[in-house]
């Protein structure tokens, strides 16, 4: 018989408030690419709005953790949970303004010719929007064995992410011309390589929810 | 001091529907020329777990008998100023105070359930209350036993008395008691304080949700228990003369992560008290 009703049903609550603001996120990955793919300067305005509200609901859930530990004393797994969501919303939020920043780049590209027809970086988009999303149902599903794999995915991440700037690189050497073109898209690809770097910190935390313990997974080469 | 419940309680609940069910103004509280409380002004929600806090002697208890006229019992009591429950002055002469506390019901530190059987504990206020119909006192009391909690526990065992069972579920028995004549308000008096961490949990849980359906005020010293469970809360301490004062009465959840007054600060962190 559980003898916590309102208390475990607030936690819930919490969780279920993280996978919204990570839904949201995830949008705004995909969308601020898919701005700077198609020249949508509209879309990367809202993505761009969209971000205040992702802010404010990261405070909000950090307003109720707070609330949670000073009130009801939680203790052991519910213990890490919380702590766990105070982590892990920080991350998510980051990912956000990583989304953020790429619509700025899309912005500040603007009209300009295309350099080339963006391929790789859809794909990192792609692959980190995936890992977010799946990062947070390991954390609601307690996986650790799923976070796991989903950390050492980061190395396909950081793998297209050399692709791009393998090829940025000739671009620029060849045509001098191209080199802010290529430099913005190379902070695009950065962006995106630090976000798919967070979700493997998100699956950390995933980790010591189930486990207790903390420890680094999958090392990021970047 | 009023209050606005506008905000996230524990239990999540509708806040829309919300009055004042009891308010004290101004209210003094004598011992024979012991002032016990200074000055009380509070509004209580009808749709909260209120709990009060503070250090002992500082009037928690006292405070919390005004509200069912349980002072009147002690010699030489004197009451200043006003308390109205849903807006009727409780302590105006033609108030019937048997009347007034069947509406608000009291549960007690120490489980006292009376030297019974289960059923006849339960069955004890609406028989003085002038139920007689054996099937409709049947149904009180099922209902009341469903709502503490403690139905499946003891509905094999009506007949045993009252005080074979263990504490936490003596406490129960002593809700439904309470529960059977059907109040508006229930006063508990440190309710937990002689049971052990698990039923302890359980009373918080039964609390939480009665209180969809009645208001509650608790006193606790347990401040833990203050913050797990109640949706509003309220500390007291003394002055120097020891007479009891109310020092901040807020949303619990403002009153135990941003205190607005200094010395609820301190005794929240332990500086004093």
């Amino acid at each position: 018989m559980e003898t916590r009703t309102a208390f475990h049903n607030r936690l819930r609550e919490i969780q279920d408030d993280i996978l919204a603001v990570g839904s949201m996120v995830s949008k705004a990955i995909a969308r601020s690419v898919e701005a700077l793919k198609n020249r949508d300067l509209e879309l990367a305005e809202q993505v761009v709005e969209d971000d205040k509200k992702i802010n404010q609901k990261r405070f909000e859930i950090e307003e109720k953790c707070v609330e949670l530990i000073a009130t009801q004393q939680p203790m052991a797994s519910d213990l890490r949970i919380i702590l766990a969501v105070l982590n892990i919303i920080s991350e998510v939020e980051r990912i956000g303004d990583y989304a953020e920043g790429i619509a700025k780049i899309a912005i500040m590209i603007g009209s300009e010719p295309p350099l080339k027809p963006l391929i790789d970086i859809p794909r990192m988009a792609e692959q980190t929007e995936s890992m977010l999303r799946r990062s947070l149902d390991a954390f609601v599903n307690r996986d650790a064995k799923a976070a796991r794999k989903i950390s050492a995915e980061d190395d396909v991440v950081d793998h297209l992410y050399d692709q791009v700037f393998r090829e940025l690189l000739t671009f620029m050497a060849e045509d001098p011309k191209t080199i802010t073109r290529a430099t913005r898209l190379v902070w695009v690809a950065h962006n995106l390589e630090r976000a798919a770097d967070r979700v493997t910190n998100i699956c950390e935390r995933v980790v010591f929810v189930v486990t207790g313990k903390m420890e680094e997974i999958g090392a990021s080469k970047y | 001091m009023s209050i606005n419940l506008n905000v996230p309680n524990i239990s999540n609940k509708p806040v829309d529907k919300c009055v004042t069910k009891l308010n004290a103004e101004d209210v003094n509280l004598f011992y024979g020329r012991f002032q016990a409380l200074r000055k009380i002004t509070l509004d209580i929600p009808s749709c909260a777990i209120t709990a009060i806090i503070g250090p002992s002697g500082c009037g928690k208890s006292s405070l919390l008998r005004l509200f069912d006229r349980m002072n009147d019992l002690i010699p030489g009591v004197k009451v200043e100023g006003n308390i109205e429950l849903d807006g009727i002055p409780i302590y105006a002469p033609k108030i019937d105070v048997v009347e007034l506390r069947k509406r608000v019901g009291m549960v007690f530190q120490k489980p006292n359930p009376f030297p019974m059987s289960i059923y006849e504990n339960v069955a004890f206020g609406p028989k003085r209350h002038g139920i007689k119909n054996r099937g409709e006192m049947d149904e009180i009391v099922e209902k009341s036993l469903r709502q503490a909690a403690l139905w499946d526990e003891v509905k094999d065992k009506l007949g045993q008395s009252g005080l074979a069972l263990s504490g936490g579920q003596q406490q129960r028995l002593c809700i439904a008691r309470v529960l059977a004549v059907e109040p508006e308000v229930i006063l508990m008096d440190e309710p937990c304080s002689a049971l052990d961490p698990v039923a302890t949990l359980k009373i918080e849980d039964l609390m939480q949700k009665l209180s969809e359906d009645y208001t509650i005020i608790i006193v606790t010293h347990n401040m833990q228990q203050a913050a797990r469970v109640s949706d509003t809360a309220a500390f007291m301490m003394m002055e120097p003369d020891r007479a009891g004062v109310l020092v901040e009465y807020g949303p619990t959840a403002q009153l135990f992560t941003n205190p607005k007054d200094k010395r609820t600060e301190d005794y929240i962190t332990g500086r004093f008290g």
